[in-house]
């Protein structure tokens, strides 16, 4: 699996020059009931490491970072009428946004799954 | 009453505790030629409370105070008459407090008196939704102009020729470190800057801001602005100086505008020397998530009753740090109160009436103050203020009024300094404190500095 994570609790799901992003069940789930979620627009260009989206729960608002740097192709329009889809399937429909990989090479530096698993572990 | 219950053994025992002999020892750190030898020359020394008092009531008796003449000044601030309920209410021990709470949910009449205050902002302005209030409406302004930066991401502003020069001065200020640009104008007499704003909004605008009276008291309809914003992702932002227009006038809101911002003093407030005043702060509901300042909501409890929260905070630097919407973390508490109250005595039905008799009022008056040799009312519309052309330079004419214990208005060469013809412009406000005999007296006094 194409599966990447970041110590900032995003996942990127690779698929040739396209990936997917979102934030991880430990994030969910430390955050709490998410009730509010800012995704970008098509066409925004983001940077590895740079503010892309908003998360905010009843606890907390946090920014989301862009795992690696690109162009988003589509916002996930369906957490806005129903943001606590990433509170129940964070890694899969509650996916925050879609982008065009302007440097693949910058996933060499991000977590596989056991290692995140690992990462997670020892917080 | 004792203010200074130190007495010299208190200080004798508090300096033996930090081990120094005298006074002095503690300001061993400031060099030498920092300090005082003698006492400062030409101050006199203190005095009792009682001279004090003579002392200052004299120089307050120099003033000419707002309520003993004939007064016409407006131009963002306006004098109205506030019913001594307004002001016993607010005094209140429940209530008074010039702040917004911090723990909110165990004041709950102070959050419901909130919630009552933004539906009345809003329902005013013609908008889904209105903060707790802000400082003032020229801050208030700023925000709404920040706000739409953030929401269309772009960072031009085109501001209206006929917004009142101190908002403007205050969005440069802070436009400076925003990196935000302003397009300003001076107004002209003879039109608004309308036609000019609309050919300007492009796809790098990101608002339009334009004041609802304006600044010269000129009314326009803001349909044809808002649609061009719209077409172009812009946001159209008005700004009300004078809300009790808003009884007789169509809200900004119902004619399309994004952001309504405006001053709330006139409602329920005094002048007080410039502040404090009470901002508003209105807009629609889509943009609730990108606005400044405090929020109150309403909501039920866990036993499903009725409750207020405030709400949404997470925009506010307290929880989102420097990515908040804002650097306000405050409410005008206690103006906001007063604008409620006074708004709450009145009822729609009152603040209609009121607005008619403003309008009445200031209609009689330029009737009558056009009927002065050369002098002209430039306005088409206007509400309870316009704007007269003179023959001459309206500052000094104000200083030969107000040498006859009239204060004739706010000349435009006060406001726009060094600018041609603007100069022998006077605007005038006549609300409903002004007497058939004031407008009298002013015209009287007018004909005769300019004959």
């Amino acid at each position: 699996m194409n599966r990447y994570f970041t110590v900032e609790h995003e996942w990127i799901e690779v698929d040739g020059e396209s990936a997917t992003v979102g934030i991880t069940d430990y994030a969910q789930s430390q955050l709490g009931d998410i009730v509010f979620v800012e995704v970008p627009s098509a066409n925004t260009a983001v940077s590895k490491g740079g503010d892309a989206a908003v998360v905010e729960s009843v606890k907390a608002a946090s920014d989301v970072y862009a795992p690696v740097s690109g162009t988003v192709t589509q916002g996930n329009a369906a957490l806005e009428g129903d943001p606590a889809l990433v509170n129940t399937d964070p890694e899969g429909a509650g996916w925050f946004f879609k982008l065009r990989l302007s440097d693949p090479g910058e996933l060499d530096g991000l977590m596989n799954a056991a290692a995140y698993q690992a990462f997670v572990e020892g917080l | 009453m004792r203010y200074l219950p130190l007495t010299q053994p208190d200080r004798t025992a508090m300096l033996a505790a930090i081990g120094a002999t005298n006074i002095d020892d503690l300001f061993v750190d400031v060099p030498i030629e920092a300090r005082l030898t003698a006492a400062i020359a030409e101050l006199p020394l203190h005095q009792s409370e009682m001279a004090v008092e003579r002392h200052f009531s004299a120089l307050a008796r120099q003033n000419m105070a707002a309520s003993h003449h004939p007064f016409f000044l407006g131009a963002g601030a306006y004098k109205h008459h506030i019913p001594a309920s307004v002001d016993h209410l607010i005094q209140r021990g429940e209530f008074l407090t010039a702040y917004t709470p911090y723990q909110p949910e165990i004041a709950q009449g102070t959050l419901q008196m909130l919630f009552e205050f933004q539906t009345q902002v809003a329902r005013l302005f013609g908008c889904d939704v209105a903060n707790a209030s802000m400082y003032d409406g020229s801050t208030a302004c700023w925000e709404a102009v920040g706000m739409a930066g953030r929401i269309s991401k772009r960072k031009k502003a085109l501001i209206s020729s006929g917004l009142h020069p101190h908002y403007v001065s205050v969005c440069k200020t802070m436009a400076k470190y925003t990196g935000d640009t302003l397009d300003t104008a001076l107004p002209c007499f003879e039109a608004t800057d309308s036609a000019r704003l609309i050919d300007m909004i492009d796809s790098e605008t990101s608002c339009v801001v334009v004041q609802y009276p304006d600044i010269l008291g000129r009314i326009e309809d803001m349909t044809a602005m808002a649609a061009k914003c719209h077409e172009a992702g812009a946001l159209l932002i008005a700004v009300v100086t004078e809300p009790v227009a808003l009884g007789a006038l169509k809200s900004p809101g119902e004619m399309g505008a994004d952001i309504v911002v405006g001053e709330g003093q006139s409602i329920g407030v005094g002048l007080q020397f410039g502040g404090p005043y009470v901002g508003l702060f209105a807009c629609k509901e889509k943009f609730v998530r990108q606005m400044p300042g405090r929020l109150c909501g309403e909501t039920i409890d866990a036993e499903g009753k009725r409750g207020f929260v405030l709400t949404l905070s997470t925009r506010e630097q307290h929880i989102r740090r420097e990515k908040a919407t804002s650097n306000i973390c405050t409410n005008s508490g206690l103006c906001a109160l007063a604008f409620s109250i006074h708004m709450t005595l009145l009822g729609e039905c009152g603040l209609r009436e009121l607005a008619h008799i403003n309008h009445a009022t200031a209609c009689a008056a330029a009737n009558r103050l056009a009927e002065i040799p050369g002098v002209s009312v430039i306005n088409e519309h206007f509400f309870n203020e316009f704007t007269l052309k003179l023959p001459t330079e309206a500052r000094p004419v104000v200083r030969a009024l107000a040498d006859r214990k009239i204060l004739g208005g706010v000349s435009l060469g006060r406001l726009y300094p060094d600018n041609g013809e603007l100069e022998r412009g006077l605007v005038v406000a006549v609300t409903e404190v002004v007497t058939p005999d004031d407008v009298e007296a002013f015209a009287t006094a007018l004909q005769e500095i300019l004959s």
